[in-house]
């Protein structure tokens, strides 16, 4: 066994000093990026879009302002002010022109915005008008698709509108020899390809693309040498002038060369971090295995006495603050969905190496110290565990967890290196998966996942069995049949399968649309020059020169549809105490409760539609009227009555999360109409559909465009977020709870799967609290659940800081795949947190 | 042949994932019938043997129910994976688990024969041999002793108790681990003399043993409502953390093993 250093290292004064300087104001929306993309794109019109992408890469990275921000160790900042974020109007731009008055005081994630950037972009985008990648995707999609989607039974939003990312490069090729190095493998392909090959010149162009970009981002570093070189001469403080120097001697060196030291390395990670996500807005830009990577750097430097374990555990926290230094802004709807201004960069920690040997290393520990210093959202840490994790790493993971922040994410090595093999990868790349965003696994610098592909709702397919396919007057599922005919419970579990599978259909399409897409419009050769086989194909990331390539879209609401089908099967089917007739009538009627603002606006605009098609127009007030009268649902006593006692029956069924082996195993059945369908399809890079069951945080935004539901969901409220138990519905404790989710099948959920769990700080207290809390975790793991992770803060807590924001500026909520601040949430997502079921029992 | 999983008995709830009594992650099955009735009692429909109905949040509920070893352990195995990981299992509770000495027994075996741990709670007021058939099938005793003074806990508890003393000195030497708990009840027991006597009492029938202090708490309130039977307690405050750390110092004086909580 090797000796691993476990106590925690001090945090230097440094790391509050940056922490305060990157919440000094609101984060800004900037428009460099934008402004030097179109001047190269005019410059290049009618050159190969790969070169062309090349070339505009070069023309921002050498004119784009650079800043060194106060006391800064590692540098390189995507926008001259903290926190802000550029603007990528090759992707999408519609949506941020229309938002330019509303952007800055919207309740998710706001963003400040000047009237000369507002100036400045409305000149740029006139350049851009059915130019981009969401313009084509939208050109492909085929028309059922699209009706689909303004019913929002799916929403492909994330990549519809920006980059891609969700990758893992291979960071540890550019510590090692540098972007230098991998040019002149490019270079020597360039040589072996031979002018009469039948794909020469794509290739060859290729190539060229990817040495422009790999030297347009070392010349990016060497501007921050100089930089760096004329602050220090400017500087009276002899302490910073030498930090200054050093600095400078960093960026001169890397990312060009390979690293000569930690603190080289840790410069050369950071530009490869930030530049990635200046060549794309895609987020999830994950760095995966830091500690695997870093570790030969850290133990080389401590062994020739180069470097103290303080500095270097100083360094680690610098570059914690500045990935909080990034940042995405999206449209308005998309924000909610992923709220908290999350980039989603997953860093994880400990695990196996490809070997199969346990790989925790100092640095393992280091990176919980670093979060537990730095406090903030990113990266979203993430530690792996198997059955020969040190206990002492656990437990080390249980502190930080005990802090509130919801980090660390737990996944469990034994599921998800299977679970990868069952999907082409070599046991070896399994054992060296990291994840990327919120909870997908994937082998770093050797795949194009498109992780997180869509969201899909899949309690909307339920709502079509009772409507025979039809909508607001349209036909938007399949016909299933009127409910009359659907006699036995096997016909109605058929009739959902046949719309879900039709519907899926419908997502592939939209996915597959979008890849194409991104695919001619913007190939990425930056990114493609650290993935593999890229250069060894000739071709992009985006174009399948990847290893492995995948689309995962994730379904949510399995819990929701779990307990709706089997109150369906025993209420109606198996006691005949109700008709499936009463039940339209009572999802119809929202049982007998006030509607949603949402879904009223909806049933409103149905009845004027209806109305006008009848040549019957309605005045102002007797729209109004009507919209008042929906809200107000009111039924008579007689219905009220029968509704309340539906619903009591419904919630006296046994419902998922409870440890209820028959409830458990109809839910993991339920699954399977989402994941098995799925593997089917592939998509245009020559990879393989896989699902996730993870909903980020659109199960709020997306429950609020659903109707009732079966199992007594009022109309308009979230959906069951990911794996988890429906909200409040898992009332035997947090064992039960894990046993439950741990009887879905989590092998074929290959994207990922999220388990949220509560708990009160008081859970975790003292040693004993972290002991049992680490047990929770194992016992979970032992029944081969594949991912875990935790809010510990009180209810009352939550509420507080509902009421006096300012007062709760840093509490740190975990979300869904990911950490937020919890007063920059919306109201809505705020009250989902607090009504997640908390779990004591400790 | 494992006629024993056929037994039943009575008991009144089952409460998974217990952390405070016995080691590990434990389940709880509370048995029904006490043979003490603690002014304090934060369980009062544990007391009598007998079905009741308790208002609950405004509902009535039943307490108590018949079932066999076979289905209570269907139950506690629900959770081995959480026990194989800490050293957790299954702890009987009450009521008073002597009670029911037969079920009690019959379960222990079976969580034994299942390889996981077991521990009951328990005031050890019963006939020493009672108790002895359940030793070879019990790994943590965990034993009430409320007071040294016999006037003081008749009066609060119903019963004097010369039988448990007498009992905690036999099981001193025949438990495989016998811990100490003394539930701190201001007016009761919270006094410096009331754990120095205590404290005497445990040193000298276990040298160096193991003593916990649990501080009184209210939670037990609302179940009294419930039954419609008088709270005597009322007034009385949970013990300040101060209070506690002076009372477990002198537990540490007499060379305990002592700690706050379970």
């Amino acid at each position: 066994m090797t000796s691993v250093y476990v106590d925690e290292i001090k945090k230097s004064p440094r790391i509050p000093a940056l922490v305060e300087h990157l919440y000094e104001k609101m984060p800004e929306i900037e428009a460099d990026r934008a402004l030097l993309l179109t001047e190269s794109y005019k410059q290049s019109e009618g050159m190969p879009i790969i070169t062309r992408r090349a070339l505009a890469f070069e023309h921002i990275l050498k004119n784009i302002p650079i800043t060194i921000r106060p006391m800064e160790l590692i540098v390189g900042s995507a926008t001259k002010s903290p926190r802000s974020c550029q603007v990528f109007p090759e992707y999408s731009y519609k949506w941020l022109e229309s938002e330019f008055d509303t952007v800055s005081i919207r309740s998710a994630d706001p963003f400040y915005i000047s009237e000369e950037t507002k100036g400045k972009l409305r000149e740029v985008y006139k350049y851009w008008d059915g130019k981009t990648t969401s313009d084509l995707a939208t050109e492909y999609m085929d028309e059922e698709t699209k009706t689909a989607m303004r019913h929002n039974i799916f929403t492909p939003g994330n990549y519809f509108y920006n980059g891609v990312g969700h990758v893992t490069v291979n960071y540890g090729e550019v510590l090692a020899i540098g972007f230098e190095g991998i040019s002149k493998r490019a270079q020597a392909q360039l040589k072996k390809i031979k002018m009469e090959d039948k794909d020469y010149v794509t290739k060859r162009c290729f190539l060229n693309a990817v040495i422009k970009s790999l030297e347009a981002a070392c010349v990016y570093a060497e501007r921050y040498a100089l930089e760096a070189l004329e602050l220090s001469k400017k500087e009276s403080d002899p302490k910073r002038k030498l930090e200054l120097a050093l600095i400078a001697s960093n960026c001169a060196n890397v990312p060009r060369h390979g690293a000569k030291s930690f603190y080289e390395a840790c410069q050369s990670f950071w530009f490869v971090q930030m530049l990635l996500q200046t060549e794309s807005s895609g987020h999830s830009i994950s760095p995966g295995r830091f500690d695997q990577y870093m570790y030969p750097y850290f133990k080389a430097d401590l062994e020739a006495g180069k470097i103290t374990r303080e500095f270097a555990q100083e360094l680690m926290d610098c570059i914690w603050v500045k990935l909080n230094d990034l940042n995405k802004c999206r449209d308005a709807a998309s924000a909610q969905g992923f709220a908290g201004y999350s980039l989603f960069q997953n860093l994880i920690a400990g695990g196996q190496n490809t070997e199969g040997l346990d790989a925790t290393n100092d640095v393992s520990y280091m990176c919980i110290s670093a979060s537990l210093h730095v406090m903030l959202p990113q990266p979203s840490f993430s530690v792996r565990v198997w059955n020969g994790t040190p206990h002492s790493f656990m437990l080390r993971a249980a502190e930080l967890t005990r802090t509130g922040i919801g980090l660390p994410a737990y996944y469990n090595d034994e599921v998800i290196i299977p679970a990868l093999v069952s999907r082409g990868l070599t046991l070896e790349d399994a054992r060296d998966y990291n994840i990327i965003g919120c909870v997908e696994p994937q082998k770093s610098g050797k795949t194009e996942g498109w992780h997180d592909a869509a969201f899909f709702n899949m309690c909307r397919p339920l709502e079509f069995v009772f409507s025979n396919g039809a909508e607001l007057g349209e036909q938007v599922g399949v016909k299933t049949g009127h409910l009359s005919e659907l006699d036995t419970f096997e016909k109605f579990y058929d009739a959902y399968k046949a719309q879900m599978n039709y519907f899926i259909s419908l997502l592939v399409n939209a996915d597959n649309c979008i890849d194409v897409a991104h695919a001619e419009r913007a190939p990425l050769p930056f990114l493609s020059s650290m993935i593999e086989d890229c250069i060894g194909r000739g071709i992009s990331v985006q174009q399948g020169g990847a290893v492995y390539n995948f689309t995962g879209p994730q379904g949510f609401g399995i819990a929701n549809m779990a307990d709706s089908l089997y109150a369906i099967k025993t209420l109606v089917y198996e006691q005949g105490k109700y008709t499936l007739q009463e039940f339209a009538d009572a999802m119809k009627n929202n049982y007998g409760e006030p509607m949603s603002d949402l879904l009223a606006e909806q049933y409103t605009a149905q009845v004027v539609i209806k109305a006008n098609d009848t040549g019957k127009h309605l005045t102002k007030e007797q729209i109004a009227a009507v919209y008042s009268e929906i809200k107000a649902n009111k039924v008579s006593e007689d219905k009220k009555h029968f509704y309340k006692s539906l619903r009591e029956d419904i919630d006296a069924l046994p419902k998922f999360g409870n440890d209820n082996k028959e409830v458990d195993l109809f839910a993991r059945d339920v699954a399977y109409t989402y994941t098995k369908p799925l593997q089917n399809y592939k998509n245009p890079r020559g990879g393989m559909f896989q699902a996730g069951l993870y909903p980020v945080s659109a199960n709020v935004p997306l429950g609020a465009q659903t109707g009732a539901t079966p199992d007594g969901r009022l109309a308009g409220a979230p959906v069951a977020d990911g794996v988890s138990p429906a909200a409040g519905r898992d009332i035997n404790g947090p064992t039960a709870a894990c046993n439950s989710v741990a009887r879905l099948d989590h092998f074929i959920a290959s994207n990922g799967t999220l388990f949220n769990m509560k708990f009160h700080p008081s859970a975790l207290k003292g040693q004993s609290g972290l002991e049992s809390f680490v047990t929770l975790i194992l016992g979970y793991f032992e029944q081969k659940g594949m991912h875990m992770q935790f809010n510990v803060v009180s209810r009352e807590t939550l509420l507080e800081a509902q009421k006096y924001p300012e007062k709760y500026k840093s509490l740190v909520v975990r979300v869904a795949g990911y950490s937020a601040l919890f007063t920059t949430l919306s109201r809505s997502l705020q009250d989902d947190i607090i009504n997640r079921t908390e779990q004591g029992g400790f | 042949m494992n006629e024993y999983l056929g037994k039943t008995g009575r008991i009144f709830d089952i409460q998974r994932f217990s952390v405070h009594d016995g080691p590990g992650v434990r389940t709880i099955v509370f048995l029904k019938g006490c043979v003490l009735r603690s002014k304090w009692c934060c369980n009062p429909e544990s007391q009598r043997y007998e079905i009741e109905e308790m208002e609950q949040a405004g509902k009535t509920k039943t307490v108590g129910r018949d079932v066999s070893v076979r289905e209570v352990m269907q139950e506690v195995l629900k959770d081995r994976s959480y026990y194989r990981r800490s050293g957790g299992g299954l702890t009987l509770s009450g009521g008073e688990t002597l009670c029911q000495p037969e079920f009690a027994q019959a379960l222990l075996r079976a969580a034994k024969d299942e390889g996981i741990t077991t521990a009951i709670e328990s005031t050890a007021c019963a006939p020493i041999d009672t108790i002895r058939k359940l030793l070879p099938f019990l790994d943590v005793y965990l034993m009430d002793i409320k007071h040294i003074n016999p006037e003081k806990h008749k009066m609060f508890t119903g019963k004097d108790n010369a039988l448990i003393l007498e009992n905690a000195a036999i099981l001193a030497k025949e438990a495989k681990r016998l811990i100490i708990r003394v539930p701190v009840i201001p007016t009761f027991n919270d006094s410096a003399e009331d754990i120095e006597d205590i404290s005497k009492f445990v040193s000298t029938i276990m040298a160096g043993g193991e003593i916990h202090l649990l501080p009184y708490h209210r939670l037990g309130l609302d179940k009294y409502k419930g039954l419609g039977r008088k709270y005597e307690l009322e007034n009385i405050l949970p013990p300040d953390d101060g209070h506690m750390k002076e009372l477990l110092e002198i537990t540490l004086k007499y060379g305990l093993k002592g700690q706050i909580g379970g």
